[in-house]
């Protein structure tokens, strides 16, 4: 159990049995009133957020959340399917759970499966992944309208802004924390 | 690590800190005031329901420097001040530090109106000090020192703001919630606001206003939301008071909290004192307020996580 001593931004309890991850904290007393402990809450599946003010003397259940390596198998009627590393039991996720990081699902990449009560409640990649490129027009040389980039289609079908040296069939990095571009992989 | 690279970016407001200290100190010595010392570490603390304190060995570390400013003003001081260190257990958020400094003034054969005026010239005459002619930013309003402040009611702010009834919060137990939320950050935008006439049960050593229907002569100053000082015509009649810190001895065991016992000697005294009123007022905030940053840790030396 957490009391509002504990509080703090970062913090996951369970609220109404969902869990939920303090993104704001105030602690406020007014004069010679009681101690109070001001909250502002995400709801960690369907992202609501939350205002709630606590008394000293509350105190919360914890969210107990599992992260789980799991590695990407494919997506087979809007379910994105994966294999615990360990356990080798298959699951199936939700588009809605596994959010924009199916911009960046390829065949095989592992990832951390955020688990609430047995259920599959995010999905997050390392920071930085590999894709290739399918689709992007050629750069033409001596083109002086200036542009520094150029869109571009990875084998995802996510399109993003590259740098218009960037060809068809190359490999770049990209940033999954933005979405952005980040290098070309040489090679 | 570097030495002190804590402090990065605080050095500038460590330098007005000191102005607007001195300033405080001119102030009040310009006007006839007395600076006193108080001892930090005292066997009792004055029983509040919400306040506290840190222990000392057996005695305590004060929570406010109020006993025995009180018993000097019985003993005959008529216009003192001090500024000092205070603790109060478990307070820490932007605005609240559990070790802190507190500005107290008392005045004999007077009440909490010449109290507000009081505030009115220091917090100009601070203001002046780091140049900031009369006007105060505040999260990227203005407030105006001079003409007029506001003066309000705790009655008139809870149907202004809290859309109840001052005391239907408090049959509801709500009174804090409202003023914390809907309240507190409605006050002190335009001029600073003075929130005035609490409930009795919200005012433990104030005296109860005469005609008024169980208010206390006791106000709060806020501005740009900030609650800067709390202050009131002091309650000098012994059984009274000691009434009231039994009732404040009651909520505290009810709520488990550590009990003392009452400041006998204060309680003495306390039919020795005139008429008079006093005011805390919170240094670091007003710090805050005067060089507009967010947080009680830009205006303070080392917080307690960096010690």
């Amino acid at each position: 159990m957490y009391t509002v001593a504990d509080l703090r931004k970062g913090l996951k309890i369970t609220l109404d049995g969902d869990p939920y991850i303090v993104i704001a904290f105030e602690f406020a007393k007014p004069g010679k009133g009681q101690a109070l402990y001001r909250t502002k809450m995400r709801n960690m599946i369907n992202g609501t957020i939350l205002d709630r003010t606590y008394r000293s003397g509350e105190s919360f259940e914890p969210a107990n959340l599992e992260e789980r390596k799991m590695q990407y198998l494919y997506k087979e009627d809007e379910m994105y399917n994966f294999m615990d590393n360990e356990s080798f039991e298959q699951i199936a996720i939700s588009e809605d759970a596994i959010g924009d990081t199916k911009n960046f699902l390829i065949d095989n990449i592992e990832a951390d499966i955020l688990m609430f009560k047995e259920k599959p409640i995010g999905v997050s990649l390392p920071n930085f992944v590999n894709l290739r490129v399918t689709q992007t027009d050629p750069w033409v040389k001596g083109d002086t309208s200036g542009s520094d980039s150029k869109p571009a289609t990875l084998e995802t079908g996510y399109v993003l802004r590259v740098p218009p040296f960037i060809e068809e069939g190359e490999l770049i990095t990209v940033d999954t924390r933005t979405g952005e571009y980040s290098t070309r992989v040489k090679g | 690590m570097i030495a002190g690279s804590h402090l990065s970016g605080r050095h500038e407001n460590l330098r007005n800190r000191a102005k607007i200290l001195a300033a405080i100190r001119n102030f009040f010595v310009q006007r006839g005031f007395l600076e006193v010392e108080t001892p930090h570490r005292i066997p009792v603390p004055i029983p509040e329901a919400h306040i506290d304190v840190t222990a000392s060995g057996s005695w305590v570390l004060h929570p406010s420097p109020e006993i025995c400013m009180k018993r000097l003003m019985a003993a005959g001081f008529d216009q003192i001040f001090q500024i000092c260190r205070c603790w109060r257990d478990g307070e820490r958020g932007s605005l609240h530090l559990p070790e802190f400094t507190m500005l107290e003034w008392y005045r004999t054969h007077a009440d909490y109106l010449s109290i507000m005026d009081d505030c009115e010239a220091l917090v100009r005459c601070a203001a002046d000090a780091v140049a900031l002619k009369g006007k105060i930013r505040r999260q990227g309003k203005t407030v105006n020192l001079f003409g007029a402040w506001e003066k309000l009611t705790v009655r008139e702010a809870f149907l202004r703001y809290g859309g109840i009834s001052m005391q239907e919060a408090l049959q509801k137990d709500l009174f804090d919630e409202i003023m914390v939320c809907a309240i507190e950050p409605q006050l002190g935008l335009e001029t600073p606001t003075i929130l005035m006439e609490y409930p009795l049960e919200r005012g433990s050593l104030a005296r109860k206003k005469i005609g008024g229907e169980g208010v206390a002569e006791r106000f709060e100053l806020y501005i740009g939301g900030l609650e800067l000082a709390n202050a009131f015509s002091e309650l000098v009649d012994t059984k009274e008071q000691r009434a009231r810190f039994i009732e404040e001895q009651t909520i505290r065991a009810a709520t488990n909290k550590t009990c003392y016992p009452l400041p006998e000697k204060f309680l003495d005294d306390l039919q020795a004192i005139p008429p008079s009123a006093g005011i805390a007022f919170g240094i670091d905030r007003l710090i805050m307020l005067l060089l507009d940053v967010d947080s009680i840790d830009e205006v303070v030396a080392f917080t307690p996580e960096e010690l």
